[in-house]
């Protein structure tokens, strides 16, 4: 059986008993997913925001990419399973928001209508070392029609002007490009608002839009 | 409760289900983030992932939790869960995003987020 894993170690996974429990009255949860490739700081961008530590999970899908349609498959050797981690944000009495940390490589994208259908967003994290790492996943988000904003983590590497950035990218003037720390609560916690932001402006300009015929 | 084996094992996963790929209530209504309360205690003789799953859900609990928990993949959970809403165990609370499929999210949902997220 083939399995990609993610920078998450499952080793972390706490059980259910040690994380704090929802409210009773929670009621509605959110999707919010961080995309990027391998060591580029996911899991440090949930760790940083969440009220629990992150937990790891994964996804089975026949090498088709139909998904588990039928489980006699999950048998044979047709296999890849998707690992990819996840921590949680208690945003009021009734709402939860739940980051995920997926990985941008191609064959994940077989099972993003499966598990990210109803995303508000996504945060494509970058590292500007490796900028061509991220330009599948720019096209795929775009294909799915996902809202996104780019977030660059701060390696410490050479500085790129956001010009040069945008242009490696080809990344268009009205999609947000900020900048991060991933080991920062509040740093994470301002991509975040960057990227509802920018999700809030898209959604008035398209009620807008309805309005006004 | 003991975590079971993250093993990958497929024949594992056929013997959780039962085989199926599909339960008998539509286990694609689940989404990651749908929150599932218990409504009723395990009782004795039960399947042991249903029984895990309902003192789990004794205070809300996403589908994608219950997958890191149990070390199942999700389309396994769905059908688990399936089982437990058509014997009426479970009641689901699923996700209020958006105003229609293709539509972007709903701004008052998205004022909520910016006030949450201000606040942390």
């Amino acid at each position: 059986m083939d399995s990609a894993t993610s920078e998450a170690n499952p080793g972390t996974t706490q059980s259910a008993s040690d994380r704090p429990p929802l409210l009773s009255t929670a009621a509605n949860g959110l999707k919010i997913v961080i995309v990027g490739g391998f060591g580029v700081g996911k899991t440090t961008m949930v760790r940083a925001v969440s009220d629990i530590r992150p937990l790891n999970t994964e996804e089975t899908m026949t090498r088709a990419g139909e998904g588990v349609d039928d489980l006699s498959a999950v048998r044979g050797k047709s296999t890849t399973t998707i690992a990819f981690d996840f921590g949680r944000i208690s945003l009021n009495e009734s709402t939860v928001l739940y980051l995920f940390g997926a990985p941008g490589q191609e064959r994940f994208w077989f099972l993003w209508d499966r598990l990210f259908s109803g995303t508000l967003g996504a945060v494509v994290l970058v590292d500007t070392r490796r900028l061509d790492e991220c330009w599948y996943a720019i096209d795929r988000l775009e294909a799915h029609g996902t809202p996104f904003i780019v977030a660059r983590n701060d390696f410490g590497g050479p500085r790129h002007t956001a010009e040069q950035v945008r242009e490696a990218l080809d990344l268009s003037e009205d999609i947000p490009l900020v900048d991060c720390d991933a080991r920062s609560r509040e740093s994470s916690r301002d991509v975040l608002l960057a990227l509802v932001h920018h999700l809030y402006a898209l959604s008035t300009a398209r009620t807008a839009r309805e309005i006004t015929p | 409760m003991k975590r079971p084996g993250r093993d990958e094992d497929p024949d594992r996963l056929y013997t959780v289900t039962g085989g199926r790929s599909r339960s008998a209530v539509g286990a694609d209504a689940f989404d990651l983030v749908t929150l599932v309360v218990s409504e009723s205690e395990p009782v004795r003789g039960m399947q042991s992932e249903h029984a895990a799953i309902l003192r789990i859900c004794r205070s809300p609990t996403a589908v994608v939790e219950l997958a890191a928990d149990l070390g199942l993949p999700v389309s396994v959970i769905r059908i688990l869960l399936g089982d437990l809403l058509a014997a009426g165990r479970i009641t689901a609370r699923h996700p209020r995003t958006v105003r229609a499929a293709d539509a972007l999210p709903d701004p008052d949902i998205l004022k909520q987020v910016l006030v949450g997220l201000r606040n942390i």
